[in-house]
């Protein structure tokens, strides 16, 4: 005897729900559930009308296992169709990131560290933060983490490349359109907000393991969000006085974009950019669960094997890495700050 | 008058901010006031039926009080604003009709702008900000260079072409400011409240640049202000606006004068009408009769002629305009006129 019998037969509706009546295959929850003794639900005498409560009374009802099993089926459903579009279309991805895994962990240390300072010193223009990164690197390569600490960065070089590639066009979009922006907005928190995790479990339907894509686009789509963002809000927030005097000597939409909105907008750009990177950095580690190759992959190990050790170190190197980019990209800011400090 | 030096006009110009302006348009005509309008529409009345020309080579200052709709106004010679209703008429056409590719061309070629708020591209030098209005047109920085150095040094920046806008004064940016605007040789300048943002000796400073450069160039400035001073040391005709629509418009002696409205004679009240008014606007044609104690010139000020009296009131001078003696002024008349007379005392 379910709580709620008396509902489906006040309203007429015995018949059809016996009529749907085979109960379906038992899941293991409910199995569960029965051995416990369902009678004293969790909930008292009276549960809440939820769908296997309702379910109970009137066998016809779905219960909530049919709503996770049905979106897993409508996903299987279309999933052929979604990975003739979509697996195509991001195969450059993994081009790119096997492509630049290979370069930065082949390339000799001794000519890659030098390089990756002389990068630091195109951005930044400071001793303090070439020093620093050297002895970051320095240090990451004397435990021998330097393998490691490469495809971590590469993974991050190309995920943040194609973050700044889509998200500036789509930010300066945002920033146009009032309509884009607020369809877009919710779409943006959500990827914000959803945890990292479940970025992987569709994309571990959609493609091979093995596709360096698959931890890609998990990251991509994690870290694009504040330079979306940030670029509508850096746009928008141009002082209104300066687009006016633009439009009033003629400027077109194009100058007018190129030659006063982006640069003004800059450094709120680059403040995104430098959130979109630290995120990739957070991503890239998680990602590590479907094979993303770099420190994450130790700090994994360290879970899995209960090596301590390696763990910590792993996760030390990883802050490292994070202060490393970090401050780069924050003096890259300041630069550009300087040069143009408005009023 | 003859229309043929009218280089700017504006017909019956309406601009009603709000839902449905067109819808709410007709009432504004049956002579609906801005507050009944706000309360019974919701819809916010900025100019009422706006008609003003402006002569070549003339500065037209358009004067009023905060919110009383010049911004709006200055806005529509250059359609930085669509108004609701009405023509501007550049050289006698309507660019209300213009594409925007030939706007663009207005822009760029016949008119430039100078802010209140200065509104130079803070990230381009003092010499790219100068050259902004050629740059736009395409000219590169080897090509404009010395266009712009030109309007630099003539507003009196030399040496700051690298400097970038924030590591200068006010008042020199907005020299820059003006370097800018004249570097596009445009034919006519629109200045909003250019000078309103800076202090009163840079502002005096700024306001007699502007004439020096004026007396060279004789562009067609319209000039906004809030302020009497500014207005009636600039003004070859002087606009008053009160809620959006003209109040009294004409020669700023006459105005002073003549003030039309309680409104005006509110703004006039605490002017130094000696510093302000002519010779020309008291005295009488006539030739004079007896004794005269020396000769001024029509556009002396009424102080310097009391200067040069002593004080004393029972004298008369006789007035040459240039050479030619074209009547008196008697100290009786200029005493008088330094009183603002009410407008109600004067109809009666
Ligand atoms: N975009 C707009 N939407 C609604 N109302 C507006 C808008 N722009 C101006 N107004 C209104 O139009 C009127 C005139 O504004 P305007 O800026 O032209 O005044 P102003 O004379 O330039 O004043 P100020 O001396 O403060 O600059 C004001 O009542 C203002 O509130
Ligand atoms: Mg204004």
């Amino acid at each position: 005897m379910a709580t709620y019998d008396g509902l489906f037969d006040t309203l007429g509706l015995r018949d059809w729900c016996d009529s749907g009546g085979e109960a379906g295959p038992m899941s293991m929850e409910d199995l569960m559930a029965q051995t416990k003794g369902s009678e004293e639900a969790a909930n008292g005498p009276v549960p809440f009308p939820s769908l296997d409560a309702l379910n109970e009374a009137c066998p016809a009802w779905p219960q909530s296992r049919d709503l996770t099993v049905g979106l897993e089926q409508g996903f299987l459903d279309i999933r052929d169709a979604l990975t003739v579009v979509v697996d195509p279309v991001t195969q450059p991805l993994s081009w790119m990131l096997r492509g630049t895994l290979d370069v930065m962990t082949s390339t000799p240390w001794y000519v890659m560290i030098p390089i990756l300072l002389l990068i630091t010193w195109f951005v930044t223009r400071s001793w303090k933060i070439i020093g620093f990164v050297a002895l970051g690197i320095g240090l990451l390569a004397f435990v021998d983490y330097y393998d490691y600490a490469m495809q971590t960065l590469a993974i991050i070089f190309v995920c943040a490349f194609i973050c700044v590639l889509f998200g500036v066009p789509i930010g300066i979009a945002m920033s146009r359109s009032d309509k884009l922006q607020r369809v877009a907005i919710p779409v943006l928190d959500m990827l914000q907000t959803l945890p990292p995790f479940v970025y992987l479990i569709p994309l571990i339907f959609l493609f091979s393991v093995t596709e360096p894509k698959l931890y890609g686009i998990a990251v991509i789509l994690y870290a694009i969000v504040p330079v979306v963002r940030l670029t509508d809000l850096g746009i928008r927030l141009v002082d209104k006085d300066v687009i006016e005097a633009a439009d009033a000597f003629g400027m077109t939409r194009r100058q007018k974009l190129f030659g006063v909105q982006i640069p003004l907008a800059l450094p709120n750009i680059m403040a995104g950019v430098n959130q979109t990177i630290m995120m990739s950095l957070a991503m890239v580690v998680i990602a590590s669960m479907v094979s993303a190759p770099g420190l994450g992959i130790l700090v994994l190990r360290g879970i899995r094997n209960l090596e301590l050790g390696v763990g910590l170190i792993a996760g030390l190197g990883i802050v490292i890495l994070a202060i490393i980019l970090d401050r780069v990209t924050k003096a890259s800011l300041a630069r550009i700050d300087a040069s143009q400090s408005s009023r | 008058m003859s229309d043929d030096n009218i280089k700017v006009s504006i017909r019956h110009l309406y601009k009603i901010f709000g839902e449905d302006p067109e819808g709410v348009l007709d009432r504004v005509k049956d002579g609906m006031t801005k507050d009944e309008l706000m309360a019974e529409t919701n819809h916010v009345l900025g100019l009422n039926d706006i008609n003003v020309d402006m002569r070549e080579g003339e500065i037209t200052v358009i004067m009023g009080l905060s919110g009383s709709g010049k911004s709006t106004l200055i806005r529509h010679l250059n359609r930085l604003i669509e108004p609701t209703a009405g023509e501007v008429l550049v050289d006698g056409e309507d660019i209300l009709s213009w594409s925007e590719s030939r706007l663009r061309r207005l822009r760029r070629e016949a008119m430039s702008m100078v802010f209140q708020k200065f509104a130079l591209l803070p990230h381009r030098t003092v010499l790219e900000n100068a050259g902004m209005a050629l740059a736009t047109e395409g000219y590169k920085r080897d090509d404009y260079e010395a266009e712009a150095r030109k309007w630099l040094d003539r507003v009196g920046l030399q040496g700051q072409d690298d400097q970038y806008p924030h590591q200068l004064s006010g008042g020199m940016q907005q020299r820059v400011g003006i370097a800018r605007a004249l570097a596009s040789n445009s034919d006519i300048m629109l200045m909003d409240e250019a000078f309103s943002a800076l202090d009163p000796l840079i502002r005096t400073d700024m306001q007699d640049l502007l004439l020096e450069l004026q007396a060279e160039l004789k562009k067609t400035i319209v000039f906004i202000t809030h302020d009497l001073d500014e207005a009636l040391k600039l003004a070859d005709h002087l606009v008053i606006l009160k809620d959006g629509a003209v109040v009294q418009q004409g020669e700023p002696q006459k105005i002073l004068m003549n003030p039309s409205d309680p409104y005006i004679e509110d703004f006039v009240a605490d002017i130094n009408r000696a510093r302000v008014l002519r010779v020309r606007s008291v005295m009488e044609s006539t030739p004079p009769e007896g004794d005269c104690f020396g000769d001024v010139d029509v556009n002396d000020t009424l102080e310097s002629v009391i200067a040069r009296a002593e004080g004393a009131v029972d004298r008369q001078f006789r007035v040459l305009d240039g050479d030619k003696p074209v009547g008196t002024l008697t100290m009786v008349d200029l005493m008088r006129a330094l009183v603002p007379r009410e407008s109600s005392a004067a109809a009666a």
